[in-house]
């Protein structure tokens, strides 16, 4: 059995007198590939916020390296959703991939030449080397998230957390996100949050339905009655037998 | 021209409202960038307006007016920080309020204060060409302490700038970065109000830097050339208001203005252009 990495026990959240999330017992092992499903609202962002200690549980208990989530921080890689940062920001895709030296690099002055080596491996991980000097407005929404994936690679994580990675971008491309998770995942655990449940159980090993409350399978069980009952009613269950092939 | 540039060889007063424009420029290149980028354009407003009532009370103490600025400035950096940073809804409010009642509290400490005065007008819109020797040291100081803040700490000022919750992630301390960076906005008003008035310190602040947005992916050149934008305004204003017999403040404010309107006008134009020139 692998290390643990994540441990949530009995961690209960809520927004004033709103419960957002109850009784969410979790265990997340090195290597692991955890897809966390839900409908809107059903607090997927609330969890991540827990793990990464943005905000802190009500009731229960969250480790995360055996530590609390606050002094864990840097050994976990994080992607937002788009919509955290202007994007029109005067940034270079290279200047964006360098915050993730953070914490890594000396605190005073400017980047070293080993951030921006380092900076320039997560960039060419994710096949994007060729776009350090652009600017950051001038890409599209694939290249962008995996602007977002390289930044989070440069803090050298273990444990690579991604919100809605697929959100914003076209179903080719979003192809393209997931097969790179995979590869990624040869070397450290993933965690992707997603509301779209049929496109993710192709390459999760694990898969977290959560609507306040939570309820694991592998990714193998996932049936159409389960999502039913995590949406609260009837849904078609897309299957993804057949690859997308490219096409314009 | 020659005319100008003969008197500026002989007034001292003249060589000094050149010196004043330029050296405020780097600053302003500086901090200017910031407000634009961290779009906080509001608060550095209600920072320069609150600056007033400290300007009054000192002037009414017979203190030196300066003095009073700066502290009236970092005090008002770091109430409108800490209200954003702990209390967000009441953000908004907060800097109107500190705004109106900074202004109403300077304009009575100096109805109150006996005697004659002239001041109460260069503070709302500047006079740099009455701008003595000190204050010039002064703002040498000042650019110093700033250049070398934003030196030492780039990495977390452009992190809280770009993405506040990835800075956080990283365990940069968001909110000393953030008071770090109200007060470096806070001394740069101080900086810009000799040169153009509080009332018209927001124009100076963000247009160069806006203007310099256009054309840069870098917040770092960005700073360098709102810097040049800055001195070429600040001189520019100086010549035409010398020559023309016009309030100093006002040319520089009106300069830069137009400035900002053209480039913009002239960027959408571009844009637009690129696009139809792209294939679809």
């Amino acid at each position: 059995m692998m290390q643990p990495v994540i441990v949530l026990d009995r961690v209960g959240f809520r927004y004033d007198e709103l419960p957002v999330l109850e009784d969410i017992c979790l265990t997340v092992r090195q290597k692991d590939f955890l897809g966390i499903v839900g409908p809107n609202g059903s607090g997927k962002s609330t969890l991540l916020k827990l793990i990464l200690g943005l905000l802190s549980p009500q009731q229960g208990r969250i480790e995360v390296f055996g530590a609390d989530p606050v002094d864990s921080r840097l050994r976990i890689g994080y992607v937002p959703q788009f919509a955290t940062f202007d994007r029109n920001f005067p940034i270079t895709v290279l200047d964006t991939v360098l915050q993730g030296r953070l914490g890594i690099s000396p605190a005073l002055f400017g980047y070293r030449r080993a951030d921006r080596e380092g900076a320039r491996r997560a960039l060419a991980e994710v096949d994007i080397l060729e776009l350090q000097q652009r600017s950051l407005t001038a890409l599209s929404g694939g290249q962008l998230q995996r602007v977002l994936i390289a930044r989070a690679l440069a803090c050298r994580p273990e444990v690579l957390i991604l919100d809605e990675p697929t959100a914003h971008i076209d179903p080719r491309v979003e192809e393209g996100v997931f097969e790179l998770l995979k590869r990624l995942n040869e070397r450290m655990t993933v965690i992707v949050v997603s509301h779209d449940v049929g496109f993710i159980t192709r390459y999760i090993t694990r898969v977290a339905c959560l609507n306040r409350r939570l309820v694991c399978h592998p990714a193998t069980e996932l049936t159409g009655k389960m999502i039913e009952e995590l949406y609260g009613g009837p849904l078609k269950l897309v299957r993804h037998d057949t690859v997308i092939n490219g096409h314009d | 021209m020659t005319e100008l540039f003969n008197a500026l060889l002989t007034q001292n007063f003249l060589q000094n409202a050149l010196l004043g424009g330029l050296l405020a420029s780097v600053a302003c290149g500086i901090a200017g960038s910031y407000v634009v980028v961290k779009r906080i354009g509001y608060m550095a407003g209600g920072i320069a307006h609150a600056v007033l009532g400290g300007m009054g009370l000192a002037y009414y103490l017979g203190r030196s007016p300066l003095a009073g600025a700066i502290a009236t400035a970092l005090l008002a950096a770091l109430i409108i920080g800490w209200v954003s940073l702990c209390w967000r809804k009441q953000e908004d409010t907060t800097i109107s309020a500190l705004w109106a009642v900074g202004m109403a509290s300077g304009i009575l400490f100096i109805s109150a204060t006996p005697g004659y005065n002239v001041d109460l007008m260069s503070y709302l819109f500047g006079n740099i060409l009455m701008i003595p020797n000190h204050s010039l040291q002064l703002i040498f100081w000042l650019d110093l302490g700033i250049v070398l803040m934003v030196l030492l700490f780039y990495k977390p000022l452009l992190a809280i700038c770009f993405d506040e919750e990835f800075a956080e992630l990283r365990q940069v301390p968001v909110r000393l970065f953030t008071l770090l960076l109200l007060c470096l906005v806070a001394l740069t008003v101080v900086i810009l109000i000799q040169v153009v008035g509080l009332i018209m310190v927001i124009a100076l602040l963000t247009l160069p830097a806006a203007i310099a947005n256009h054309f840069v992916a870098s917040l770092g050149r960005m700073m360098l050339i709102a810097m040049a934008l800055g001195m070429l305004f600040t001189s520019g204003g100086l010549a035409l208001s010398y020559q023309h017999d016009l309030p100093s403040g006002a040319v520089t404010v009106l300069l830069t203005g137009a400035a900002y309107l053209l480039t913009t006008v002239g960027k959408v134009l571009r844009d637009r252009w690129q696009r139809r020139q792209r294939p679809a």
